[in-house]
């Protein structure tokens, strides 16, 4: 919704960003953090990732196993819902299409909770996860994933705002209907897309009545 | 929840907190409460179209109704920042769209248990939106404050604090300059580290509520010290100042 309200003597400072931003969106070149209480400490000795729920085989695996399935590449650009996007970044790690033919999702699974060490959990549509659109991240910038970015090893899923990229991932849990994970309960978007400015269950409601 | 929409709010006044940091007050024509520890995300808007974002924590308390006091550091290079900064006077108009956040926020009940609140440098601002909730509440839960600055000028809100420590047996404040302590100071003089934390937890009776604002470094240190002294991860809550903004 455009208005007419300007800012007397405001004008841009920072240099156009290069790239296209989602609206509300400015660039940083650093890698803010956040989370909402202590980081975790998950030693890949006890670490284990699960995907189960409405799956025909459900898969739990040790580091070690998850470390042997097949790793890529990726350069993904990332929206922060706190306005921070970062472009370019460069990951490795397990396509979630890897993972998802592993286990088998059922007709049924449309949804997917993660659910994580600490507690923090996510929803997110099945589909989002499929097409080489997310993966599971073990290194960041040529590095082990860092225990403050979510090592060892989080979801990222690069074009939904990043809390849906949910840090020290432990469980994937396919399901029929949606649920609000973690930050979805305080408000937050169900879906979260940043090219839609979908921040807060307020913007799903106008997207939804189409009001915007 | 209620609706988040733009609304155009009027700058009533301008406060001087540091060298650094200012409070604008702001009278907002569809005035909600918010709780404490809450956010609002303002907008400003250049006549080209432009337009840039940030989030801002409120300080003042919900029981300061129709208004919001939101506290700004300057930050280098900071486009927001800068323009509140130099272009912002009494009169003048700012879109806001709030409050935001239902996870670090604190409710003055009468069943409040102890409360360890650890703040470095403008990261004291959502915590000080809960001091004076709970001050407007008259709760008296055992508080402790623990506030890490580099320097005497950089403490926001001094003298209030003085205040509240001086009037309210119940909450103590605990300063800690990392940079230079003022003449005569015999407090701490170091970053927090987990002896301080674990002082700071022995003034309060019973595992503490805990709530950490502050920069990056600060916050996952502090997180990790209080979940090390055996305070359950869920009594943690943290809120961080990333870089870049």
């Amino acid at each position: 919704m455009q208005n007419s309200f300007f800012n007397r003597g405001f004008q841009r400072k920072r240099p156009a960003s290069q790239h296209v931003l989602p609206p509300g969106q400015y660039e940083t070149q650093d890698f803010p953090v956040l989370s909402a209480g202590p980081t975790p400490r998950i030693g890949t000795t006890k670490w284990a990732l699960g995907l189960d729920g409405l799956v025909t085989n459900p898969q739990q695996w040790s580091w070690a196993e998850f470390n042997a399935l097949p790793q890529q590449e990726f350069t993904v650009d990332i929206h922060c819902v706190t306005q921070w996007s970062k472009f370019g970044t460069q990951w490795r790690g397990v396509s979630l299409d890897t993972l998802l033919a592993l286990a088998g999702p059922t007709p049924e699974a449309r949804y997917v909770m993660a659910h994580c060490y600490g507690g923090y959990t996510t929803n997110l549509p099945l589909a989002d996860l499929l097409g080489g659109k997310a993966f599971i991240g073990l290194q960041y910038d040529g590095q082990p994933l860092a225990p403050d970015h979510g090592g060892p090893a989080r979801l990222v899923v690069p074009h939904l705002y990043f809390w849906k990229s949910a840090k020290w991932v432990q469980r994937l849990e396919l399901r029929a209907e949606d649920a609000p994970g973690f930050w979805e309960r305080a408000g937050y978007s169900m879906y979260g897309d940043p090219w839609k400015e979908q921040r807060y269950l307020d913007d799903d409601e106008d997207l939804a009545a189409g009001t915007r | 929840m209620s609706r988040l929409e733009w609304q155009v709010a009027t700058v009533e006044a301008v406060v001087p907190e540091t060298p650094r940091v200012k409070t604008f007050v702001l009278r907002l024509p569809r005035w909600q409460p918010h709780r404490a520890g809450q956010h609002y995300t303002l907008r400003l808007t250049a006549p080209d179209g432009y337009q840039a974002q940030r989030s801002y924590s409120v300080a003042s308390p919900p029981e300061q109704t129709g208004q919001i006091a939101l506290t700004v550091e300057l930050i280098e290079e900071g486009e927001v920042s800068g323009y509140l900064f130099e272009g912002v006077e009494p009169g003048d108009q700012l879109e806001v769209r709030g409050p935001i956040g239902g996870y670090f926020v604190w409710e003055a009940t009468p069943q409040a248990g102890p409360l360890l609140l650890v703040a470095g440098g403008a990261g004291v601002v959502p915590l000080m939106a809960m001091l004076r909730h709970r001050q407007h509440a008259g709760v008296h839960n055992p508080t402790v404050l623990l506030y890490s600055v580099r320097a005497p000028e950089d403490v926001i809100y001094h003298r209030e604090l003085l205040a509240m420590a001086a009037t309210d047996a119940t909450f103590t404040l605990l300063l800690t300059y990392t940079r230079h302590a003022p003449a005569g100071w015999t407090g701490y003089q170091r970053r927090p580290d987990a002896a301080m934390l674990a002082e700071a937890a022995r003034r309060l009776p019973a595992p503490p509520d805990c709530f950490i604002c502050g920069p990056t470094g600060l916050v996952e240190a502090t997180a990790s010290y209080l979940a090390a002294q055996g305070i359950s991860s869920e009594a943690i809550r943290t809120e961080r100042f990333g870089p870049g903004s």
